[in-house]
């Protein structure tokens, strides 16, 4: 004998229960939602970071080959006192790096170093802020392999506390950008500005991945 | 060509120069004051050492525009009764030979002893090492220095 169809569907909530209690969970989920706050931390990492490993090492090989320049590096020596010079030869007279980097004594940098270069060929280069990195963070560029800096310059204890903003900010810094007017008789760094600066951030913003060696 | 007023030794010298050129011409040329020396020209020897507000800087490659509102002291001006402790020192080891360099030697070894008034032999070294004496007097700079730490430390006079 067959069933009536209305009699046919079992009916396991009342149809007026479940209008009631799922106008209820949905208005539970709606307010759970405004507490999140996951949505910007996605919006940062994909705006900063774009992990692409071969890409960032590549962009390295740029950084590495300027920051081991005599431009750069001179002024982040492995002892205490600077280099000079396109050989990277000790600095003549032999000035001490200082608690502050800004030399000791009668021996300070500015001593010797203006606030612009001096005309004439080897003169001494001039900028406001001439110094080496300072004792408790010498931030030492020589004698590094490129898996060595590449993890160095991203070390917040090794690198002043800088995070990825800072670091990308630091590449127009007065002090980077006098490696670039370097004064008469000293050869430029391998590439321009504009180039490390590309080569920097892109390094920075698709990982900082250190190369193999 | 600009009006300049350097304040050297404690006296106003209303001058005239190129803001380029180095202090070392104003303070012979302009001022007249000859104790301090040309050496090399390029900051690489230390004959030329006055204090710009204190700091022994090269005047050769100083320039004149960076003195302006500062105070300069010269060699003439270290001490008015040439009793600066370093001058003392120097005069008891007769320190100089033919003496060219050492009104640059004196200013810089003053501003190490007013930063470090006991100082060992690094400290003379990391201090003194762009001051260079051709005639190699440095021995003797270097005892006359640690005898100007003991009489400062005993008249209380400093740099």
């Amino acid at each position: 004998m067959k069933q009536k169809p209305e009699n046919g569907i079992k009916q396991f909530v009342p149809k007026k229960a479940a209008t009631v209690l799922s106008i209820f969970i949905f208005i539970v989920a709606v307010g759970a939602s405004a507490f999140r706050n996951d949505a910007t931390v996605k919006q940062i990492t994909f705006s900063t970071i774009n992990r692409d490993s071969v890409e960032s090492v590549q962009a390295f090989e740029i950084v590495y080959k300027t920051l081991m320049s005599p431009r750069c590096m001179n002024c982040h020596p492995a002892g205490d006192v600077p280099l000079q010079g396109d050989d990277s030869h000790l600095h003549a007279m032999g000035p001490k790096r200082g608690l502050d980097g800004k030399g000791v004594y009668a021996m300070k940098c500015s001593n010797c170093h203006q606030e612009t270069n001096i005309a004439g060929l080897h003169m001494p280069p001039g900028n406001p802020e001439w110094h080496l990195p300072p004792a408790a963070m010498k931030m030492v560029f020589q004698g590094k392999s490129a898996h060595e800096l590449a993890k160095q310059l991203v070390d917040k204890k090794q690198n002043g506390n800088k995070d990825i903003k800072k670091l990308i900010e630091h590449a127009d810094d007065g002090l980077v950008l006098a490696g670039w007017d370097p004064g008469e008789g000293r050869t430029l760094p391998p590439v321009t500005h504009a180039e490390f600066k590309k080569a920097w951030i892109t390094w920075l913003q698709s990982g900082a991945y250190a190369p193999k060696k | 060509m600009a009006k300049i007023t350097l304040n050297i030794n404690k006296k106003d010298y209303p001058l005239e120069a190129d803001p380029q050129m180095p202090l070392l011409w104003a303070i012979r040329d302009l001022a007249g004051l000859k104790g301090t020396k040309y050496g090399c020209g390029v900051a690489q020897c230390g004959a030329c050492v006055v204090h710009l507000d204190g700091e022994a800087v090269r005047s050769c490659v100083t320039k004149v525009s960076r003195a302006a509102g500062k105070k300069v002291v010269t060699i003439e001006g270290l001490s008015e009764t040439n009793s600066h402790p370093v001058q003392k020192a120097w005069q008891e080891f007769d320190v100089p030979q033919c003496g060219y360099c050492h009104s640059g030697q004196i200013m810089s070894a003053a501003v190490l002893l007013r930063e470090k008034p006991n100082p060992t032999d690094q400290d003379i070294d990391d201090a003194m090492s762009g001051n260079i004496c051709r005639c190699g007097t440095y021995l003797r700079i270097r005892e006359a220095i640690h005898t100007a730490a003991e009489l400062q430390k005993k008249t209380g006079t400093k740099g």
